[in-house]
């Protein structure tokens, strides 16, 4: 199977994504924000950054940049992708996960290992994880507060669209574990077909115990065992 | 002709959560002025349009619902003149 990371000007983690799938051992190519070319990924990784500086909102440019176009289509016919942290923003700007990212409520940027719950694991980016494991991975971002209105929230529980939710290092998700002020813990969330992950954790920056942490090689492990269990995409 | 004017005012909705404007509203109290009981913050876009263009205001529309403004979380008003 083979990986594509998106580079947007101003990505500035699509190396550790390309190195987090080298250590998972699987096939990665670079994907240039201005064409539209795929180049026959099987997975896309919307990596984070400050995609065109951050401008207007963070994530509101690059939605309109040529590769996101084959990005909505390749979702759109149940390709899997993921986005991470500026990632997340750009697929809530464009339309595939609903909801928004508003300032940290502290105001501060934050960068530094949290943890989050497991709260769905039969998705394709969690499927190698246990109900309810508790994982630490880094966050750094400053708009990573998610918000939806409170109707939507009950429609993302009713579909187990919550996929990660902030918590203590014990998997309690109180104010206390949650970094930024998410509504309900919220740290990552997919599509009702369960097809496009958005999380604002960076589980590319904890692929390795040299690093602090290996949890975030669960979610990469995760989309391969899901191949290889027979999830394969027809390519547009 | 000269060319046209739009100001594109964007503010979040009732109801989202402003972090900015809480923050500001506090400074303002710890100035001493006690007299302003919430601030709520949005930003404002001139845009500068060719005189002779049709539809314009069809067209600002568009372009304040897919790009400046998040209808998720935010509003939009245009003045022109």
């Amino acid at each position: 199977m083979k990986f594509g990371v998106v580079t947007f000007p101003g990505s500035n983690c699509d190396y550790d994504a390309y190195t987090a799938i080298k250590v998972l051992g699987e096939e990665v190519d670079f994907l240039w924000h201005k064409s539209p070319d795929l180049q026959n990924s099987d997975v896309i990784i919307l990596p984070g950054g400050f995609s065109y500086g951050d401008y207007l909102r963070s994530g509101a440019i690059a939605r309109f940049s040529p590769i996101m176009k084959s990005v909505k289509k390749f979702a759109g016919s149940g390709g899997p992708v993921i986005g991470i942290c500026n990632g997340f923003q750009v697929l809530l700007e464009s339309g595939l996960l609903p909801g928004a990212l508003l300032r940290n409520s502290h105001l501060r940027f934050s960068g530094k290992y949290i943890y989050i719950r497991v709260e769905n694991n039969s998705t394709i980016f969690t499927s190698a994880c246990q109900p309810g494991e508790i994982l630490k991975i880094p966050i750094a971002h400053m708009d990573g507060n998610y918000y939806n209105f409170d109707g939507e929230i009950e429609e993302l529980k009713k579909h187990s669209q919550i996929i990660f939710r902030y918590c203590d290092k014990d998997g309690n998700t109180n104010d206390l574990g949650n970094p930024n002020g998410s509504v309900y813990n919220i740290a990552g969330i997919s599509n009702k077909e369960g097809n496009v992950i958005g999380m604002m954790p960076h589980p590319e920056r904890a692929v390795e115990e040299l690093l602090g942490s290996s949890d975030g090689l669960r979610i990469f492990e995760s989309i391969a065992k899901s191949f290889s269990k027979g999830l394969a995409v027809e390519r547009a | 002709m000269s060319n046209k004017k739009a100001t594109v005012f964007v503010r979040l909705k009732d109801g989202v959560l402003d972090p900015q404007g809480i923050t500001i509203q506090k400074a303002i109290l710890n100035m001493g002025y006690d007299q302003v009981v919430s601030v709520r913050s949005g930003r404002f876009f001139e845009l500068e349009i060719k005189a002779e263009s049709d539809n314009t205001t069809e067209k600002i529309d568009q372009i304040c619902s897919k790009l400046l403004s998040n209808p998720v979380i935010e509003n939009y008003t245009v003045e022109y003149e």
